[in-house]
């Protein structure tokens, strides 16, 4: 493994379904040790994308080099220093945790302690139980447990908390976190704005198949959120609403005019998810020129 | 232990630190070896099996409860052939029993753990896929062997069973065993990809294997199924199994029910052996690790 090649390096990614293109020409660079995110709405493509990087799916065209190999052609030695935590998982259901966790560890050269992983996953507690009597959120956990049983250098996670609490999606944040501070380069997928600006070292937001926003989450904050919107009364003709990059000005100016207090004045900066939906085009409600597969 | 990660917000304390391990600075490490993993995997399908109890249950039942109904029905004397016809159903049902072990059982499990993501997932480890098919192997290997001693104890304290005492008789039943149950797992194993979802699995499986059955001579026997069908049953390996296990249990005198009038080893070896061959082939040509809607 060289230290100046990227964990992840993706050039020019398609990916069609009969005629829907569900990727359409993506970039992606992430480092070791990072914590990438990929967000975007339902159907963006996403998780399209990270099953191209896990090698569960084919691609009709670019590069991809996923911990110096391609994914697609990928050998046992790979398959163990990539973790994988799918959407939708299944466990064999009549054995307990501890069961599966301990025989899932012996697929690999060097797994983590079981032991370690179920504290790490909060599922000490459950480790006799059989899968079959865990809750949804409990199997989730127990997906992640499986995902890291081999201690992956690079950890890909598709939309692991959907569907989570939201004191069970923050303990998850944490064991994400843990492993981050560990080395592990994390990659997933989410459509929680609030997930990928609490995990990720930077991320990547995906519309239509295309990465249309890359960045640090503040940075994208300040690149595509510089615009404030001032709005007040204006008596006689109602509310009115300007988007300006020079707030201060338009208040000194309405200032002037109203002699003293401005009628219903609020100045606001876009918050993140104003950038990101309107950067995903889902600001005037949802897009129909298109098929969002 | 409350440190700050790099996201700038302190690390709560319930987050256990990870222990005991390091990473290998050398890249030179063991993959587990396929076979080991098979043996583990092997001792995993067993498990799963017995504590599904239903289906343990009734897998195993299934042979045993029609081999009490039809010999129990039907138990006279086989004309000219000194047995009865109680003794011609242990040794059909031993060949049934074995095929509904191995082709029926893997044909619907298999189809369902597609179905549940459990083979991609495992398909996402370094799991070899040897590995798995071994597990299924040691599965079919062990409930075949405990479904046939349940027949044949059946068979030998309901129905005059005489078990032979001749170690050559024995010889030939491992052999038939060994082949015809390999030849079934792997159809079993190739028929798993035909249904579309893991709910239809046990209609697409159940409905051929029950023809298989009449054709083949295990529910009506053999000298009463119509000449057309057992050709059409001497297609497939049950109908050789049962022959083979006839030759093993009854005595030489029976012979005369045979389409050919013998036990035809050779060439139930050379039927059984060909669906080996030819089914290992059907499954590396169309063995699928996902399901149809994963494309």
């Amino acid at each position: 493994m060289t230290t100046h090649q990227p964990a992840v390096d993706v050039r020019g990614l398609c990916k069609r379904y009969g005629p829907v293109t569900a990727v359409d020409g993506i970039d992606l660079t992430v480092t070791h040790g990072e914590v990438f995110g990929i967000l975007g709405p339902n159907g963006a493509g996403k998780s399209t994308t990270v099953e191209i990087l896990q090698g569960h799916r084919t691609r009709d065209g670019g590069e991809v080099s996923v911990l110096g190999a391609d994914p697609a052609t990928a050998d046992r030695a790979w398959r163990a220093r990539v973790g994988i935590v799918w959407q939708d998982e299944s466990a064999p259901a009549e054995l307990t945790v501890r069961e599966t966790v301990s025989h899932f560890a012996r697929y690999y050269p060097r797994p983590r302690r079981p032991q370690d992983v179920l504290d790490l996953v909060g599922l000490q507690e459950k480790a006799d139980s059989r899968i079959k009597a865990l809750s949804g959120g409990q199997r989730r956990r127990l997906d992640v447990a499986l995902g890291i049983i081999g201690d992956p250098s690079l950890l890909l996670l598709d939309e692991p908390t959907t569907g989570f609490d939201p004191a069970a999606r923050r303990q998850f944040w944490d064991v994400i976190r843990a492993l981050a501070d560990e080395g592990t380069t994390v990659v997933l997928t989410t459509h929680y704005l609030q997930e990928a600006e609490a995990l990720a070292d930077r991320l990547a937001v995906i519309a239509r198949g295309r990465v249309v926003a890359e960045g640090e989450p503040a940075a994208l904050r300040r690149e595509y959120g510089s615009e404030a919107v001032v709005e007040w009364t204006e008596p006689g003709s109602g509310p009115r609403k300007l988007r300006t990059t020079t707030p201060t000005r338009t208040v000194a100016e309405l200032m002037s005019r109203f002699d003293g207090e401005i009628p219903g004045l609020r100045i606001s900066r876009p918050s993140l998810e104003d950038v990101y939906l309107r950067l995903t085009g889902q600001d005037d409600g949802p897009k129909s020129e298109e098929d969002e597969r | 232990m409350t440190t700050t990660t790099s996201h700038g917000t302190p690390e709560t304390p319930r987050t256990p630190r990870l222990s005991g391990r390091t990473r290998a600075a050398s890249g030179a490490e063991r993959l587990p070896s396929a076979w080991w993993l098979g043996l583990h995997q092997g001792a995993l399908e067993l498990k799963q099996f017995f504590r599904q109890r239903e289906q343990g249950v009734f897998t195993f039942a299934f042979p045993v409860v029609l081999l009490f109904l039809f010999a129990s029905i039907f138990k006279d004397d086989v004309e000219d052939a000194g047995i009865t016809a109680s003794q011609l159903y242990v040794a059909a049902m031993i060949g049934a029993g074995i095929m509904s072990i191995s082709f029926q059982s893997l044909g619907i499990a298999i189809a369902m753990e597609r179905d549940e993501q459990v083979l991609r997932r495992l398909r996402g480890t370094p799991m070899p896929p040897v590995s798995y098919f071994l597990g299924k192997v040691w599965l079919v290997l062990i409930t075949g062997l405990l479904e046939t001693l349940v027949l044949l104890v059946v068979g030998a304290t309901m129905f005059d069973l005489d078990l032979p005492t001749s170690p050559e008789k024995w010889l030939t039943f491992a052999w038939i065993f060994v082949l015809g149950l390999t030849g079934c797992a792997l159809l079993g194993v190739a028929v798993s990809s035909v249904p579309r979802s893991g709910r239809s699995a046990s209609s697409v499986v159940v409905l051929p294997f029950l023809v298989l059955q009449f054709i083949s001579g295990v529910y009506i026997a053999i000298d009463t199924v119509p000449d057309w069908m057992l050709t059409l049953g001497a297609l497939f390996p049950l109908k050789w199994m049962c022959q083979g296990f006839r030759g093993v249990f009854l005595p030489e005198s029976a012979q005369v029910l045979e389409q050919a009038g013998s036990w035809e080893y050779g060439r139930i070896a050379l039927v059984l052996t060909a669906w080996c061959v030819g089914g290992l082939a059907l499954c590396l040509l169309t063995f699928r690790w996902k399901s149809r809607r994963d494309g």
